[in-house]
């Protein structure tokens, strides 16, 4: 509206013209609230499966109308001490705290990856296939190669980087120069990376000597992660690598590039920015973070390489990036939270019986209240319409 | 039917869209809503259609109140609108979508494309608009595709007729014809509401013409008003309809050079034919013609939007024809485009991003790959105020400006690198006529200051002010340059192809 009532009210900005902090928060706060609505809402309904899979309560509800006071206070005990214990193992103790972090990390590495493809306008599904990559080329330099401390460390990360890079890249490459779509790509190459895993693990050189199976061994310890503070250091390596992202994406002519093409290609290719270069070095970059995301895996958490490396890593990055809402800062959290559930998760099973499925229960939950902004709003009678849901309603659908 | 609406008003926050609002249209009166762009026509409208609900106020049909829960009542009420985006399926035929919703039926639940085809064809010739119940929407031209809209809400017993800016897609023959239908709508006895921001359309065709500003109705004039004192209604002030500007004194040397340039579009057609063209530094050189005749593609290719089949562009004597678009900016293109919230800026970005969409390399608001932002905020500061763009600050998202507004805000970015050539297409469509004067303003005084300017409008009254000398294109040629005080019936005829009088001058 050209109303020039509002025009002449200007508010006042800081010096350097960034908006200020308070105005910053205020305009997130809508997605905030309803991201931490989300989650109440997604523990509310986790709170029913507590009490419907636990037997005490189940058979304190069987006389339910003669003594609801105790069928209620068992139900509140029993989801009071699942979600205590989950807590508690999430972020109760300095070991919880660790394996939170260390949970997270590749979770949000690889999340970046995809936030990052996904404010120039591309979808990408395969950091599977990406971290894959990362993982076996990290590996191999991990258990092959003979390097003094240190510097063995740095060559299987720069591999796992490379690995992951140029899975992505060439995605980027076959969407810039053939306009293959990105989607069907990315998951095919997932496959393929997975096939590749399983062919190399039937190779000698990638097997436990005197072993057949189909198991690596674990890197060298000269190529390992070393420990500080209890925390294996590639997880500051992620931490590090965010801030990285966030300053390229807000900071850097690239970013600016970047999140002109992701979200008005038209006018960046008009305004002469190259569109094909953006496709491919994001491409190169989100394959380059799941393939950290991998290395994470291999030498961080010291795991083998096998068929089962990547979990659903890559996948879930994707869901971590969704709740992130397409910003740096909100995939690092995400990426925390699902740690946490991860890790206060198995603290919950050995404590109070309840299934570790339920947190994968809560995290599919908690993404589709998210992915549902209208569905949260009605539960909480929220009538503001404003933005939030909107960042990245295009590109998901 | 007879509408009245007393005292509307609606509030957006602390923002009053529509202020104690009055208005009457009699039955059979064709009456015009006249404002500039965000004056409240489109609130003011939206609540008499249901989509929005008033904060106070009465609407009345034929002295009933009404109150509308949604669109479906407004229709039900015999009230039509055509909106100023077509709402049709573009794969369906023309008698598909006017039964849309209300489709024909043989046996129960079974389609009968002959009731509906022989439905449009009894609607059509009953109030003469001519359209092809078997064409596919697809395939029909924008003047059609209005009728086919109008036919929708005639054949919902529409009696009071909503056409919100049906002018601005037509060409000067379609809007012709849409007057026509128009007329002959009134003599049934339909109420028509036109909403527009052209002067002379208003004039034309409205038998009394409500002026609204700020969300308020200024005056209920008679259609004899002159243009001045409607267009002073409108803006608040005196505004001059002419461009002023000094006889124009251009270099010797051509700056822009365009020599045989034929240009082949998707489908495999010569959409440019062998154009040849000059562009002398201090002059502007309008290109008139009809939508659609190759003037848009003439842009691209001369941006490096497209790559030409054939021929050369040369700047100040450099080909840049096949470099894309980076180069012919950084040979000092300044470029307005024509479809601004597609291709001119980016709607999520902020205001300050916008004003260094094609900028942010140089080196004053960057260094490496770093983006100076302290420096990107401070030319937006100046910049806002320079070009006078209403906006709550510089990080405003320039998706929410008004699009006047959002046209500075491309401009300002334009012009504020060293050009040798200026193009711009459409640069004022859409735009209200405070808009429209400034942007004429500043492409003279940037061709006073030695650049050379095209630019592309489907508006003669536009071309006969802005330009030194006029390009006519039709079917991909340029048919003819004249002098831009060639009488409007030669221009017209040149714009429908007539071969020009004095055989050899088109290639001058």
């Amino acid at each position: 509206m050209s109303d020039p009532s509002t025009a002449t009210d200007r508010p006042e900005t800081p010096p350097e013209g960034r908006p200020s902090a308070a105005a910053l928060v205020q305009s997130w706060l809508p997605s905030i609230k309803l991201t931490f609505l989300s989650i109440v809402l997604a523990l509310a309904v986790g709170a029913v499966l507590i009490i419907v899979s636990n037997d005490d309560v189940l058979s304190k509800f069987n006389y339910f109308f003669q003594d609801p006071v105790d069928g209620l206070s068992a139900a509140i005990n029993a989801v009071g001490d699942t979600y205590w214990a989950l807590l508690k193992g999430a972020f109760g103790s300095q070991e919880a705290i660790s394996s939170t972090l260390e949970r997270a990390a590749p979770l949000m590495v690889a999340g970046l990856g995809v936030t990052l493809a996904f404010r120039v306008g591309l979808f990408n599904i395969g950091a599977q296939g990406q971290l894959i990559m990362g993982a076996i080329c990290a590996a191999y330099v991990g258990f092959t190669w003979d390097l003094p401390v240190g510097i063995h460390l740095i060559v299987s990360v720069l591999a796992g980087l490379i690995g992951g890079a140029i899975w992505g890249g060439v995605v980027g490459l076959l969407k810039a120069k053939t306009g293959a779509h990105e989607v069907i790509v990315t998951i095919m190459l997932n496959y393929v990376a997975l096939s590749i895993l399983r062919w190399l693990l039937t190779l000698e050189a990638f097997q436990v000597p005197g072993s057949n199976d189909p198991k690596s061994p674990v890197v060298d310890s000269s190529a390992r992660f070393p420990d500080l503070l209890g925390i294996h250091t590639g997880v500051y390596v992620g931490f590090l690598t965010a801030i990285g992202v966030w300053w390229l994406l807000s900071r850097s002519t690239i970013g600016f590039e970047m999140r002109a093409v992701g979200a008005n290609p038209d006018a960046a290719r008009t305004a002469g920015i190259n569109i094909s270069k953006a496709y491919i070095l994001v491409m190169l970059l989100a394959g380059m973070l799941a393939g950290l995301a991998g290395v994470e895996q291999v030498n961080g958490h010291e795991d083998p390489l096998t068929d089962g490396i990547a979990g659903s890593l890559g996948f879930d990055a994707i869901t971590v990036a969704l709740l992130g809402r397409g910003t740096p800062l909100g995939t690092v959290l995400a990426a925390i939270l699902f740690g946490a559930l991860d890790s206060g998760g198995r603290q919950m099973q050995a404590a109070t019986g309840t299934p570790l499925d339920l947190t994968t229960v809560l995290q599919a939950l908690i993404v589709l209240f998210v992915a549902a902004p209208a569905l949260v709003r009605g539960v909480f009678r929220i009538r503001d319409r404003e933005e939030g849901e909107t960042v990245l309603a295009k590109g998901w659908s | 039917m007879r509408l009245e609406i007393d005292g509307l008003t609606k509030r957006f926050g602390s923002f009053t869209a529509n202020d104690r609002i009055d208005l009457t249209v009699e039955p059979g009166e064709i009456h015009a809503l006249l404002g500039e762009n965000g004056a409240g026509k489109s609130t003011l409208m939206n609540q008499l259609y249901g989509l929005l609900d008033p904060d106070a106020g009465e609407i009345r049909l034929d002295g009933e109140p009404v109150h509308f829960k949604g669109p479906g009542d407004a229709i039900d009420a015999g009230i039509g609108m055509v909106h100023q985006h077509f709402m049709l399926v573009p794969v369906f035929t023309v008698a598909d979508n006017v039964t849309l919703g209300r489709e024909q039926t043989g046996l129960p639940g079974v389609l009968s494309r002959r009731k509906a085809r022989a439905l449009v064809r009894e609607l059509s010739e009953r109030y003469g608009l001519k359209v092809d119940p078997d064409a596919k929407v697809a395939d029909i031209s924008v003047g059609v595709e209005q009728r086919v809209e109008i036919l929708k809400a005639l054949l919902n017993d529409a009696e009071l007729l909503i056409l919100d800016e049906p002018t601005a897609v037509l060409t000067p023959q379609e809007i012709e014809e849409l007057f026509v239908i128009m007329r002959q709508l009134r003599d049934e006895g339909k109420s028509i509401v036109f909403i527009t921001h052209k002067l002379k359309e208003v004039q034309a065709i409205a038998d009394r013409i409500t002026v609204i500003r700020r969300g308020k109705v200024v005056e209920t004039v008679e259609p004899s008003a002159s243009e001045n004192r409607l267009a002073e209604l409108m803006v608040g002030r005196s505004v001059s309809l002419t461009v002023s500007k000094a006889p124009a004194k251009p270099a010797a040397e051509p700056t822009l050079e365009i020599n045989d340039l034929t240009v082949i579009d998707d489908r495999g057609l010569a959409v440019v034919k062998e154009v040849s063209l000059d562009v002398r530094g201090g002059e502007i050189l309008g290109i008139a013609g009809v939508q659609g005749n190759g003037q848009t593609e003439l842009v691209k290719a001369l941006l490096g939007l497209v790559r030409p089949a054939a021929g050369s562009i040369r700047i100040s004597g450099r080909e840049i024809s096949r470099q894309g678009p980076a180069e012919s900016l950084r040979h000092g293109i300044g470029y307005v485009p024509e479809d601004r919230q597609h291709d001119g800026f980016v709607g999520t970005f902020t205001v300050a991003e916008n004003l260094v969409l094609d900028l942010y390399h140089n080196d004053e608001y960057s260094s490496g790959i770093v983006l100076n932002l302290a420096k990107i905020a401070a030319n937006a500061e100046r910049q806002i105020v320079d070009f006078d763009i209403r906006t709550q600050g510089p990080s405003t998202p320039a998706g929410s400006l008004s699009g006047g507004n959002q046209q500075k805000v491309i401009l300002a970015r334009e012009l504020s690198r060293p050009l040798r050539l200026l193009v711009a297409s459409q640069p004022t469509r859409g735009l209200d006529v405070g808009s429209i004067e400034f942007v004429h303003k500043r492409i003279v005084e940037e061709r006073d200051q030695g650049t050379a300017v095209l630019f592309v409008s489907t508006e003669l009254d536009e071309i006969a002010a802005l330009s030194d000398r006029v390009a006519v294109m039709y079917d991909g040629r340029v048919v003819d340059i004249v002098d831009p005080s060639t009488p409007r019936e030669d221009l017209g005829l040149l714009m429908a192809g007539a071969t020009p009088a004095h055989e050899g001058a088109a290639n001058v």
